[in-house]
Parts: structure tokens; sequence; C-alpha cells
């Protein structure tokens, strides 16, 4: 349905499902696509209302956080209603003795990490994005350094409640971190962009906050000594909580960071810097960049980075940062897990785009991993293959099939159209 | 008889032909089983109080037979179940009457270990034990470890999700298989992730894993293989009761302390355990507590000296370390025999699995001496005290009248405890035949219809090992040449189908 065409009936229905529906400022475009209305659900029962009266009315959904991570992906071929879970944004339930946290999906990541530090421990989820809620991180499945020790967020969901494209509410999991009975739906919808259902709250298992932590750093001439350096690190018994990466400009650095018991830290400290050269320095606080990506997430339009993702196994690490290195993007990334992220900058022609990215999803195949266009300007993702070949597509457009039959959940954002 | 999956077809017997006729196409012939005697070696899982005779059991030796064989019962519209070694606890590999039990034992390759990449690829039929077998030559091992990983399988761990001791630490089955080579119940056969991280598109692997076998079969997985400890200290804790060892396990969460197992033993297990294994245990115990730290030696080192102090604050009588792996191997005797070791106390026992939120560990032992008490029936306590998976071993003799349903009576109790605390009816063992019933407890209509969404999407023709996990099929819509048989919401109690 054209969005300026947007049925007085279906605003009507929209606006008694749910309090606060606004008409949408420019800011609210999905990658470019203007949203016809914007409802602004404030708990589940609302949002299941909401996804009700669209589905009567035939219109389609976009669920949206706080929209920093809004134009990842495929642009949405259409967008009715943006679905704004900001509204959500309660941290519901901090058992501290059991290790987990129940949230709203529309609260801050940061808001969750401060109330659980309180009792002194951590959603061990790094914000990539800053101003990430929970549900998009989810969505998104973003993960940052400590991945490598601690998993990401499919490691660390427990329970789930969504609402489905025909305004059903269903929950998966539960309160507890073992747990088998029933499907891991939870997983299903972790990176599935808003595609399925929209996640209203989450449980997650929580880890203690470390008493201490320690970065080392080294720089590395060459992507081979990176990737020599990291599989020492890799392959000692030290537990490494992150092995990350920096490359720019044909130079790079190695950062390791242990967490643990102060004295314990202290000496495997000690080891690392062994294991990195000579020019290691030790350092509290985090490496410029930190847990961020190496492009600047608050760019829009055409002043975008092409922002990619590239994944191998650990052994590619070499290989991956020489193809990023040749096509003179900007890197950072686990080491420790085969997880980088590069970015070729706003402005770079088509043809070099293009030709960056056969070179790295070569490398990335190369060594069992896959390299994804996670944001870019129109006409790059017009341009290319942003997702590259996706080996079970069939069975995920049937699972998408079951879920929202009529495709008006994010149309067109994800794999294959989905 | 009702059929289980709602998939009930009068002309089966020809089906199933056509289906062996394929299977000895493709199949040596000692791999293609129609004898009623040999059938019935098959006729149960590691739950054998369920028996169903299969009409077929086949035995791949390789990927390519295994979706030959799925394509001919998708063709027949004959319900098939995979099984791998067959020591699953719930029921989840027991034959279907009508259909084809298929079995990955003879799958077993350890294709690829890598230890540059922390990834080894293996068959589904390989032991579980045997990956870390191969992998700790080169300073790794694989971390999944449930009481069975002697006898069981990687196909089985993966359809089950299975955990283990050490799973507070290290995580699940799930959470160490990065990707597979799957069939479908179509036949297809397709990859499911991959040995880098975060494939693109939706997690089906994540859906798969756990599944019970309802959603295809896994012919190939690779596995996420972890750097042996540079020390592992494991500790004996003895305590006058399980509130004293259940505190003390609260307290060392509560420091930050995240060890790679905290087990406890009660009385009574501890008891059944001396009976059997004589793993000298602290004489006079009303609670034991197994506590494993690993990890680097430095940062175990610390922790080792906090959990005694805790211990000792918390009422520890005493306190044993393993000294060598052969102290370290009888301590872990003790626990990992304990089920098995009930049998010295007691003639029959049901193993319980169940969850509740650790911090409700007093208040639901106290609940299950209550509901032992008041009917009469003992029950041993033995868990996973670090992430509150019980498995209380409800006793009785089966040949006392009333003794067994008055045993059922109290596990099933004790699974409604587990829900009221918001816990979970299976923390390891899965739903399988066992518990389906116990599902509609867990979870509402809208969430298990929410679950059989992807059934759905996997499995339209309800053939891969239906009647397991939900209680009631789904219908998926319009399946060309579907059957119309019994109604499909027909309720599979287990009285119906045996």
């Amino acid at each position: 349905m054209a969005t300026d065409t947007l049925a007085a009936a279906a605003r009507e229905a929209i606006a008694s499902a749910c309090a606060r529906v606004e008409d949408p400022q420019e800011t609210d475009a999905v990658d470019g696509v203007p949203p016809g209305l914007v409802a602004r659900p404030s708990d589940t029962e609302q949002v299941a209302e909401v996804m009700r009266a669209c589905a009567a009315h035939g219109l389609t959904v976009v669920p949206r956080g706080r929209g920093t991570k809004l134009s990842w992906g495929t642009a949405p071929t259409s967008a009715d209603v943006l679905l704004d879970l900001s509204a959500l944004d309660r941290v519901l339930d901090h058992a501290a003795g059991d290790l987990i946290v129940a949230t709203e999906a529309g609260a801050l990541l940061a808001d969750v990490q401060r109330t659980v530090a309180e009792g002194g421990q951590r959603l061990a989820l790094d914000e990539t994005v800053p101003g990430s809620t929970v549900g998009g991180v989810l969505g998104a499945n973003t993960s940052g350094p400590r991945r490598t020790a601690t998993g990401t967020a499919r490691d660390l969901l427990i329970g789930i409640t969504m609402v489905r494209a025909d305004g059903v509410v269903a929950k998966a999991g539960g309160r507890v971190v073992k747990n088998v009975a029933g499907y891991d739906l939870g997983k299903l919808m972790i990176g599935s962009g808003g595609t399925l259902a929209v996640v209203t709250d989450a449980t997650f298992r929580l880890h203690p906050l470390p008493a201490a932590h320690r970065w080392v750093v080294a720089p590395v001439g060459t992507p081979a000594r990176a990737l020599e350096v990291a599989q020492s690190v890799v392959h000692s018994q030290l537990v490494p909580a992150a092995i990350e990466v920096d490359w720019t400009g044909g130079a790079g650095s190695l950062s390791v960071l242990v967490e643990g018991r102060a004295d314990s830290v202290a000496a495997r400290a000690e080891v690392v810097r062994g294991l990195l050269g000579p020019d290691a320095t030790e350092s509290d606080s985090e490496p410029a960049g930190g847990a961020t990506y190496p492009w600047d997430v608050s760019a829009t339009g055409d002043d975008r980075s092409t922002a990619l993702k590239l994944t191998c196994v650990l052994s590619g690490v070499g290989d991956v940062l020489a193809a990023a290195d040749a096509t003179g993007a900007v890197v950072r990334g686990s080491a420790g897990s085969g997880v980088l992220y590069a970015a070729l900058p706003p402005g770079t022609p088509l043809d070099d785009v293009r030709t960056a990215l056969d070179r790295l999803r070569r490398a990335c195949t190369g060594h069992g991993g896959t390299a994804v266009v996670v944001d870019a300007p129109a006409a790059v993702k017009a341009a290319v293959d942003v997702w590259g070949p996706i080996p079970a597509l069939d069975l995920m457009r049937r699972v998408k099939d079951q879920f929202d039959p009529d495709h008006r959940l994010s149309p067109g954002r994800f794999v294959g159209g989905i | 008889m009702a059929d289980p999956g709602g998939t009930p077809a009068t002309d089966s017997p020809a089906r199933i032909a056509a289906v062996a006729d394929v299977a000895r196409r493709l199949l040596p012939g000692d791999a293609v089983i129609t004898d009623r005697t040999r059938l019935r070696t098959y006729e149960c899982d590691g739950l054998a109080h369920y028996r169903v005779t299969p009409a077929l059991v086949v035995i791949p030796q390789d990927a390519a037979q295994l979706a030959g064989l799925v394509r001919a019962c998708a063709e027949q519209r004959v319900p098939f179940v995979a099984r791998g070694s067959g020591t699953g606890l719930s029921g989840g590999a027991l034959p279907h009457a009508e259909g084809v039990l298929i079995v990955t034992s003879q799958m077993r390759a350890i294709r690829d270990v890598r230890r540059e990449d922390q990834r080894a690829v293996v068959e589904p039929g390989v032991i579980n034990l045997d990956v870390t077998r191969a992998a700790t030559p080169l300073g790794y091992y694989y971390a999944p470890d449930p009481s069975s990983q002697q006898i069981c399988s990687i196909g089985g761990n993966v359809a089950e999700n299975s955990g283990g001791a050490h799973c507070l630490k290290y995580g699940f089955t799930t959470n160490h298989v990065l990707g597979a080579d799957f069939v479908t119940p179509d036949g297809d056969t397709v990859a499911l992730g991959g040995a880098a991280p975060d494939s693109p598109g939706y997690d089906l692997l994540g859906a798969v894993v756990g599944s019970e076998g309802t959603l295809g079969i896994v012919t190939s997985t690779t596995v996420r293989l972890v750097r042996l400890p540079e020390e592992v200290r494991t500790i004996l804790v003895g305590f006058g009761s399980t509130d004293q060892a259940g505190a003390a396990t609260s307290a060392i969460i509560a420091a930050g302390i995240v060890p790679a197992a905290i087990e406890m033993m009660d009385a009574l297990a501890i008891e059944a355990a001396e009976a059997a294994v004589h793993c000298n245990y602290p004489d006079g115990a009303g609670a034991v507590l197994v506590i494993e730290l690993d990890g680097a030696a430095v940062e175990v080192e610390q922790e080792y000296a906090e959990v005694r102090r805790l211990c000792d604050d918390h009422g520890a009588f005493e306190q044993r370390l393993a000294t060598d792996p052969a102290e370290r191997a009888l301590i872990w005797k003790g626990r990992k025999s304990a089920f098995a070791a009930v049998g010295r106390i007691s003639p029959d026992y049901i193993v319980q699995d169940g969850v509740i939120p650790r911090t409700a560990l007093p208040e639901v032992l106290t609940a299950i001496a209550e509901l032992s008490g008041s009917s009469g029936v003992r029950v041993a306590n033995v868990f996973h005290a670090g992430d509150g998976n019980l498995h209380p071993l409800v006793l009785f003799d089966d040949e006392v009248e009333g003794a067994g349903e008055a045993a059922e009576r109290v596990s099933g109790a004790i699974l409604d405890l587990c829900i009221e605390h918001g816990g979970s009816i299976t923390g390891e063992h899965g739903v399988g035949m066992d518990k389906s019933k116990y599902m509609p407890r867990m979870y509402t209509d809208e969430d298990l219809d929410t679950m059989q969404l992807v059934r759905c999407a996997f499995d339209p023709q309800n053939i891969s090992n239906p009647g397991k996990v939900f209680p009631t099929p789904r219908l998926c819509g319009e399946v060309p040449g579907r059957h119309k048989g019994a109604h499909p919401l027909q309720d599979a109690g287990l009285a119906e189908v045996f």
C-alpha cells in the first residue's frame, strides 16, 4: 500500500490500538523509505493490537528501537507503519542471585548494563552502536570484542516474548539458563532484522563483572604477523576476553583484553606482553575505537561508508586482512573470533566498491566465511549483491512464509528479498 | 492404535515396503532390517519403559544414503525417526510403529580436527568423548559432556541440545555447534551455519539444535573446540545439609565466581553412590558439593582460596582437593554414576529432569522432601546446583501394587514445582515422548502454535519424528496428498499409544 494513501480507516484502527500515533518526520525514513505513520505502543498488548490492526488492513510494518541501525540491510519495499518500540523501555527484573535480567525490547542496552552493574554483573554484549536498544541488538545481532570469551546474543538470550505478524503474542524459553523444552525461537529472532516477529521483551543470562581488566596492545606490521600473534594468544591458556585487530593504511595493531581477579590479571597480562613482542604496552583503558565499528554510524544517505562484515575461520584472519588492506579499507574486529568489520569511505566509486567486495568475498569464502554489506549508500546497495550467497535460502523463505505469510514485516530488508 | 503423529495410513505396509525397496538399492543387505526379532532390539532408547517396534530399521553409511532414505520416506509419506546411540532419556528416539528408524551409528568418521581454527568436523554417529580424544593431543577438547559421554553420539547431542556437568560455564551443545550438513524431511541436503561465525540469514541451526529430530537429520557437524585449561581443581565438600550446600553455592556465585561445575548430591544419593562405586565421600554428609574450577592457573588459584573460605563460612565439615587425576576421577565417578547407582538401593526408579531458578533451591528441596514424606515415596536428589537443574531420582518397587503410579505422581508433582517457580520441565533430557503432555503447563497454546510454525516450515507432512515434543500436531495448511486420518487435535496420550 502506498504510504500517501494510508486509508483513514487503517489510521483510525491503529490510533485506537495504541495511544500514540504520529505523522512521520523526515528522520523516520527507513533507509530512504518514508513510513505512512509512526505508532508508538507502550506495552506488549498494545504492540499486539497494532499488529492486529495492521493485519486487518494489510499494512506493512517496520519495527524500530532507537533507529541506530535502521538503514542496515536492504531498504524495505514498503513501510506503512513504523512501529516505534522506544516506549517499551523498562528493565523488568534483575535477579542477581540467578544471574539473569529480563528487559523490554526498547530498553537501552546502556540502561540494562547500569542496572545489572549495581549487582556486580553485566550483560556480555558490547555496545557497538551507541544508543542501541536491546531489541535492536537482537534484530541486528551485533557483537563486539568480548564475543571471543562470552559469545554473542545467541549464547546469552534465554527467553523471549514476541508479537507475530497476525498479532498473536507468544513466548519461548523462560527465566532459567538451562532449558530444552520446545524450539529455541529466540535464536531464530536474533539477526532476523525484524522480518519474522516483533520482539517485545527478552531475558538474558548474565556474567559477573570482572574485578580487574587490562589491555595489552602492540603494533603489527603485516597481516601475516597479525595472524601469527593472534594465534599465539588463541592457543595460550591465558583465557583472553578479547583479541582485537585494527588495520588501516598498511599497518595495524593487535589488542588483547585480560579480565579476572586483580593479581591474576596482572600476571596474565605480563605473559600476553611476552607474546605480543617488545613494543607491547599495557593499559586499563580500551584502545581507541573500543567496541565500535570502523565507520561513522551517524552518517546518513550518501555520506555513509560502505560498511562490511567479514567472517572467516581463525586461520583465515591474515588473508582477509591482506585482502582488506589491498582494497584500502579500514578494518577493526575480533581476530580471536574470525569476525572483522571493514569500511570503504563515502564517495568510493561504484566500480571500486564492486572490485573490493569481490576480492573480500573471495578471501572470506576461501576461509569458510562470508562478506556482507552491513550498510552503504543506496547506489552501492543497488549495484552489489549485499548479502552474498545464502545456502539454505529456500528453507529460510519457508520459515518466513509460516511466520509472516503476507510478507508484511520489514519486507525486503533481509536476505533473498525476504 | 492411535497414531501420535496424526499421519495414520491404512496402506502403511505397502508404503513401508516401498521404502524398504529403496533402502535395499541404496544400502548393503545387512543395513536394512525387517526381521521382527532384530527390529525389536531397537524398540526403545534410554527410557526403556516406552517400547515400540519399528516397521523398518535402516543403517546408512553416509550422508547420500541417509538423504535417499529420507526422500523415500517423504515420497511415501512414511514417518521416520533418527537414532544415534539410543541413550536419550525422554524417549526422543522411540520408534514409530508404522515408520522407519534411521540409525546413524555407522556414520562415525571424525573428518577433520583443526587446531588453528578451533574446529572439528564430525559425523553424527561419532561418540561424544571421541571428539575430545581426537582433540586432546592438540591441547583442545569438546566441552559439552553429558554423563553418558562415553556412549552417546554427537547426532543425538545435537538433537537433544545435550548439556552436562560443565555447561554452567561452557554452555550446551547449541553453543558449540557452528555448522551442519542437514537433511530436510523432504530429503534435500542443505548447509546450515558454517565453520565461521554469524552466517547471514536466519539462524536455522539454532532452531534445529535441540529440536529432538523433529525438523530433519544432521549428517555432519562442525563443532567448536575449546582450549584445555592450564589448571583444573576439583573439590569435594561435605555439608550437614542441602540447605548449607545450597547457601554455599549461592555465596560462590555471588562472589563473581563461575566454576566449571557445581554439583550437589543429598544423603540418599550419596548412600547409593557409595554402595555402587565406593567413591569414599565424607562420612555422615547430608549433602556434598563437587566443585570444579578451571582456567588460567593464577586465576584458579585465587578462586580456589575464595571457594574454600566460602564453603567454610557455610558449614562445610570436610573439604577434599583432588591432588591427582585418579582422585579427580573418583570424585566424579560418584557423581556421574549416581543415576545407575540408585539401582543399589531401589529396584526401580524414575530419573526426573527439571530446572528452577537457582535461588529457589532451598524452597523447592523442602517441597520435594514434603512430597516424599506425605507420599512415602523416597526421592534421592542429584543436581547441577550451579544452574538449578534438578535430577531427582524417584525410587519405587514395581512389584508393589500402585508403587509405580505413586512414583509417577511424585515425579510429575516435582515438575509442577519447577513450573511454579518459573523453571522448566527439562534442562537437558528433552521433551521427547515422555514430557509432551507437560508442555501445555509450561507454554500457552499460542506459544506452542508459534513453535510449530517452524515445524511446518521444515516438515509440512509431519513425518520427521512425529508425536514427539508437542502434545498435538499443528495443521500446516494444505499439503498435496496429505492423509486425512485421525483428528489432528486428538490428544496423543501415552495410554493410547501403547
